[in-house]
């Protein structure tokens, strides 16, 4: 596969959902980052272990720790960036090749399909929750390690 | 709670529900909502208050002894220029930078401008994502101008019915049918290749992600009316873009 091209790429698609959903302008470079890094890892992960599940619970984990790094920066609503970077994640393949599977009477091969969209949403939602949690961890002790340094604690 | 004067309560219960009613519209996460409407509750001395956010109407409760307020949400559209102008105005509000009369006066402007950009803009971005996800899932350069220009009248598509009908699903179906109609006709009259691929990245722009995203963060929040409601909001979307796909390929 083509790496700058597959990253341009993504750039640009989350960069154009950025200005579907008006973003504010400032952030949209930014949402097309979040996009090509959710792609990225997404692409990776799945030619490694070729399994679509797995790679795209890692990228919608990527895309919701680099929207809240983002969010923290820009001190905006962190779904600002996030929206933009899941679009390319969403089963649209395999949803659609499920209903087509349907129309042509091939109802076997349409419950795997459907099963392994149905996977996949659930692992991009399984993503972003985990991601979030962590995250919220992460920042929630950074906080008390930073207000102990400056002796704000009343321990 | 410390006593604050009847006009002073009634513009400050104002602000918080036309806050709430900006973000609702424009798309913001339930809980993000209500924890916007608390802060600006508590900078504001209403300690012991309570909201509960649908995606159709907001309740706000200030106190026990005062009375209860609502609103109505009527149409929901996907504009995040404005939940980040509200979320700056009422950051502002909680850290006292803004009083709260400036604070309402930023809400009503926020309110009535109207932020989005032309839809000849928009239609242009759905464009160019069409036309990406196309080469990313595997289409050849060749068939790249069909990915633009379907990707591209399929929006436009959705976005008028939508103007003048306020039906979501039959706008939707209407912009699924069409592009699967060009996609087919492009495919059948041997100027394109790869029906599929071509379908698949003309679809992308009108995929309900904002919604799905949303419904599940609600639903992991506790929010289970919202959530359960945006997660059905979702599936009637894609319901209504798998029927329109479908029936052309039943052809």
């Amino acid at each position: 596969m083509n790496w700058p091209l597959e990253a341009l790429l993504s750039f640009l698609a989350a960069g154009a959902f950025g200005v579907i959903f008006n973003a504010p302008r400032r952030t949209l470079v930014s949402c097309g980052l979040v996009g090509m890094s959710g792609w990225l890892i997404y692409r990776s992960f799945f030619l490694i272990f070729e399994d679509s599940v797995q790679a795209s619970f890692a990228g919608a984990f990527a895309v919701s720790i680099v929207a809240h790094l983002l969010a923290k920066k820009f001190r905006m609503p962190m779904i600002i960036f996030s929206i933009a970077g899941i679009i390319p994640l969403v089963p649209g393949s395999k949803a659609y090749n499920a209903m087509r599977n349907i129309v042509e009477n091939n109802y076997l091969e349409a419950i795997a399909f459907a099963s392994e969209a149905l996977m996949i949403s659930g692992a991009v939602a399984m993503g972003l929750v985990f991601a979030e949690v962590m995250m919220q961890l992460f920042f929630k002790r950074q906080a008390k390690r930073i207000q102990r340094k400056m002796g704000l604690t009343q321990e | 709670m410390a006593q604050i004067g009847e006009t002073r309560r009634e513009l400050a219960l104002d602000c918080f529900l036309l806050a709430g009613r900006i973000m609702m519209e424009s798309g913001a996460e339930t809980y993000r909502v209500e924890d916007t409407m608390i802060r600006m509750a508590v900078s504001q001395n209403m300690v012991n208050s309570h909201c509960f956010v649908t995606p159709t109407g907001i309740m706000f409760s200030p106190s026990e002894e005062l009375a209860t307020r609502f609103v109505r949400i009527n149409n929901r559209s996907t504009d995040l220029e404005r939940v980040a102008l509200v979320n700056s105005v009422s950051r502002n509000l909680v850290s006292g930078e803004y009083t709260l009369q400036q604070a309402y006066d930023e809400m009503l402007m926020i309110d009535q401008t109207n932020y989005r950009s032309s839809i000849w803009v928009q239609t242009l971005a759905a464009s160019v994502a069409s036309a990406c996800f196309f080469i990313l899932l595997g289409g050849s350069w060749i068939n790249l101008p069909f990915a633009f220009v379907i990707g591209g009248i399929g929006f436009i598509i959705v976005e008028k019915i939508l103007e003048e009908t306020r039906v979501k699903i039959f706008a939707e179906f209407i912009g699924a049918f069409v592009i699967g109609i060009l996609a087919s006709l492009a495919v059948y009259s041997g100027i394109a290749t790869n029906l599929d691929t071509l379908i698949i990245g003309s679809i992308m722009p009108l995929v309900p992600g904002l919604l799905i995203t949303n419904a599940v963060r609600d639903l992991m929040a506790g929010h289970f009316v919202s959530g359960l409601s945006k997660g059905a909001e979702a599936f009637l979307t894609a319901f209504a873009i798998g029927a329109g796909i479908a029936l052309v390929i039943s052809f």
